[in-house]
């Protein structure tokens, strides 16, 4: 075995920049080994949704009146507006990376805090809908009420679409198409969630100057990460709410 | 010898543990609790591990204290299903799944593929930390009354029909999978970006290779059972119908969506086993495996055939005849690669020069047990016979052969082998090679007559059972102790050994492996020079020149 002295012990007298790991030769191999494991770890959260994914498909499939009835009960106008605020969102975090990149702080913290605020919107919004839709007792359990759907003079919007009811049957299924929205959306707010935990210890950390130094592996991977859940989000408007309406 | 008249050689140095290494680096708790070092890491996860694997096993001896007689006797009925499901939580999710990864993985990977840790020692200990976080709730859920749904969690059984701690049982195996998850992330990142120059992917020992393998299903297979208990979860507590059929769900998706994780996770749990043999046979019978790129890519081949098996759980559960027969035809494909594992080891041996060292033993019962156990598997993967052998204790006697008469054998195998290198002490070999035999027979006589009981129809998870099947239960318990006793003399020479065992040298086995080159126990930084890989792996021609340059050079 031939050797060759670590480079990290001529790091040792201060050659390295601060924020290399002691086990790692090279900023890049650093940079890159953080890289690869956030794409896997992306990886596992498509696993993880498309559970989710092909429960929805395979009910749909089943059960097409019932979903498509559930479906015309989402407010189109809400959803398109959330859509917009992520894809809003996902621009600013974009800005952020670049002025990480280019070391401007106060237009990273800016970047960052748009980006909060536009998180913070869409579960607003989200909270919104939520909140029409346990109003109407169409959140899943023990008071799911089906009048929306056997019923339509009960409910302006649907007697306003001229709808006709379902049968009591098919109807029934229109649990399951609530339980897989609250489920679905409940799962993607969660991820929204924990990014904006992430994003304000990130926000603080920038306002110290910690990414503007040329480490700017965190707040790539973070970008990453938030476009995830970005795109996740662009699929459960296609599937949740436009897929039926024609 | 002539020469030696010539050269004095040097005198013998009995090996003394170096000062400085990474055992030595801060001696309190908090030097454990919060070190990045993967080889404490490992450490922690050994004996966390042990710790769970001795109440799993305590478990186990009181399933077959039970089905000693007939009757129900020791315990009742429930308390029946509630040891049996505690037994397979804990030995499935937190004992097999991490057992090699997490201990010899974590320990060795970066050794052998010559980097100085892992890509993310962070990551790594919050992983050990998500364990026991996990593995607290569970001892949280049998103190509190336990669960009795089998470790499968059938619905609608653990949704609508018991009355248990369904929840807790589902927050540690939602947890625990995180920590495998993140086991399994490091691995890849870390193989893949952390080689030491020269150390090509066809240069790497087969034991990387395998975990590599089984990385691939821990990152790709664990979301999907997360996902699953999250559902089972939600069912439970509001009601939502996904797995509901009065609510137009069906209980058949939570099998679809669980058995997609839990087929792969018994490659997870199998695959590092393997790897594990494919080191001890080649350094035992001092030849470089037979067929190194068969057995690096039936590694690869097993993680992806594996993911497209897991229906054959669900043959007699009302899937589609259709189904059934691509489902059987797909677990026959799986057998292949396997078949080729085993065929090289035996090729490996052919000429070899063999010694039978501990590790050697236990790797040799490793692939005796686990051809039966696999063999067992065609049985069971063929739809006809399945019908009549599912859900008897054929299936029991089939999956613990592969997975104690495989897994276990293969740690243990992994642990002797490894053992001087950790610790930097022998354990002591006479009294380990008695232990593998014991183990090895005690294994037998547990499990073999359970294949017989199968046959005959004795059905799985039941606390009593006909009069006229006592003789082979007596048999299968008779074996169980003389098995625990096997586990439990291990337990007492390693132990022991720590103290008392003899100083080992560096290369105790003269394996080939970088992790050899490294002092026993290495530094914290394992490698004082960057290591460069200049021939390939199993090399034991340029191990004899590495020995006889030191020779000249006149020490060590």
């Amino acid at each position: 075995m031939v050797s060759s002295a670590f480079p990290s012990a001529a790091a040792e007298h201060g050659e390295h920049p601060p924020y290399l790991l002691h086990h790692f030769q090279s900023v890049e191999q650093q940079a890159d080994a953080a890289n690869f494991a956030m794409w896997l770890f992306l990886l596992s959260e498509v696993m993880f949704f498309s559970g989710l994914f092909a429960a929805f498909l395979i009910y749909r499939n089943w059960y097409i009146p019932a979903f498509v009835a559930g479906a015309k009960q989402l407010n189109v106008g809400l959803g398109a507006l959330n859509s917009g605020l992520l894809i809003l969102s996902s621009f600013s975090l974009g800005m952020g990376v670049w002025s990480a990149e280019t070391r401007r702080k106060s237009c990273l913290v800016l970047c960052l805090i748009l980006t909060f605020v536009l998180g913070l919107g869409f579960l607003g919004i989200k909270s919104i809908e939520y909140a029409e839709k346990i109003e109407k007792h169409h959140f899943p359990g023990l008071h799911y009420s089906l009048s929306s759907f056997i019923d339509p003079s009960s409910d302006q919007a649907v007697s306003a679409a001229g709808e006709r009811p379902l049968p009591l049957d098919m109807a029934r299924h229109t649990e399951l198409y609530f339980s897989l929205y609250f489920a679905m959306t409940g799962m993607h707010a969660l991820h929204m969630i924990v990014g904006m935990g992430i994003l304000a210890y990130m926000i603080l950390r920038a306002w110290g100057g910690a990414y503007t130094s040329g480490h700017v592996t965190f707040v790539k991977n973070f970008a990453l990460y938030w476009n995830l859940v970005d795109i996740v989000w662009i699929y459960l408007f296609a599937l949740l709410y436009l897929v039926s309406r024609h | 010898m002539s020469t030696s008249t010539l050269v004095p050689p040097s005198e013998p140095i009995a090996p003394k543990i170096p000062e400085d290494n990474y055992l030595s680096r801060g001696y309190g708790l908090r030097s454990w609790l919060l070190t990045r070092d993967h080889k404490r890491i490992g450490i922690l996860y050994l004996i966390s591990l042990s710790v769970f694997f001795l109440i799993g096993g305590t478990l186990a001896g009181m399933i077959r204290l039970e089905l000693l007689t007939p009757q129900s006797d020791l315990m009742s009925t429930d308390t029946y299903n509630k040891v049996f499901t505690m037994h397979g939580v804990i030995m499935i999710f937190l004992f097999l799944v991490p057992s090699v990864p997490a201990t010899l993985g974590n320990f060795f990977i970066p050794m052998m593929i010559g980097a100085r840790d892992l890509a993310l020692p962070r990551i790594n200990l919050l992983s050990w930390y998500l364990y026991i976080v996990g593995g607290v709730l569970v001892i949280y859920t049998m103190v509190a009354g336990g669960v009795d749904t089998g470790w499968t969690f059938t619905t609608p059984l653990s949704t609508h029909y018991v009355n248990t701690n369904v929840l807790s049982t589902c927050l540690a195996i939602f947890i625990t999978g995180f920590s495998s998850i993140f086991t399994g992330l490091n691995v890849l990142v870390t193989v893949h970006k952390m080689r030491a120059p020269g150390m090509t992917w066809f240069r790497l020992p087969l034991f990387v290779w395998s975990l590599y393998a089984a990385s691939i299903q821990m990152v790709l297979a664990t979301p999907v059972v997360a996902i699953a208990i999250v559902l089972l979860a939600l069912e439970r507590t509001i009601g939502i119908g996904v797995f509901d059929p009065t609510k137009g769900g069906d209980p058949l998706l939570f099998q679809h969506l669980f058995w997609f994780y839990s087929h792969p996770a018994v490659y997870i749990m199998i695959l590092p086993g393997m790897g594990v043999i494919s080191e001890v046979i080649s350094t035992f019978s001092r030849k470089r495996v037979f067929g190194y790129k068969a057995v690096a890519f039936s590694s690869v081949a097993i993680a992806v055939f594996g993911f497209f098996v897991w229906a054959h759980h669900m043959m007699i559960m009302g899937i589609s005849n259709y189904a059934v027969l691509v489902f059987s035809l797909l677990t026959m494909l799986v057998a292949v690669p396997s078949a080729i594992k085993i065929f090289n080891w035996t090729f490996t041996l052919h000429k070899g020069a063999i010694t039978f060292e501990a590790p050697m033993l236990y790797a040799f019962g490793f692939i005796g047990l686990f051809t039966i156990g696999g063999m067992s598997g065609v049985f069971l993967g063929s739809a006809g016979t399945d019908v009549h052998l599912t859900e008897t204790f054929f299936i029991v006697a089939h999956f613990h052969f592969v997975m104690v008469g495989g897994m276990l054998m293969a740690f243990l195998a992994g642990i002797h082998f490894w053992w001087p290198k950790m610790t930097g002490r022998m354990y002591p070999e006479r009294i380990a090679q008695v232990a593998s035999i014991v183990t090895f027979i005690g294994f037998n006589l547990t499990f073999f007559p359970q294949f017989i009981l199968g046959i005959l129809g004795m059905p799985r998870r039941y606390a009593s059972y006909p009069p006229e099947f006592q003789i082979l239960n007596v048999f299968s318990t008779a074996g169980a102790t003389v098995l625990g006793a096997g586990y439990l003399l291990s337990a007492l020479y390693l132990l022991w050994s720590l103290k008392y065992g003899q100083v080992a040298a560096d290369n105790p086995w003269q394996a080939t492996g970088l992790e050899w080159q490294c002092q026993s126990p290495p530094l914290t930084g394992n490698f004082t020079e960057m290591p460069i890989m200049d021939h390939e792996a199993y090399d034991y021609a340029w191990l004899e020149g590495q020995n006889r340059n030191r020779r000249k050079v006149g020490h060590r």
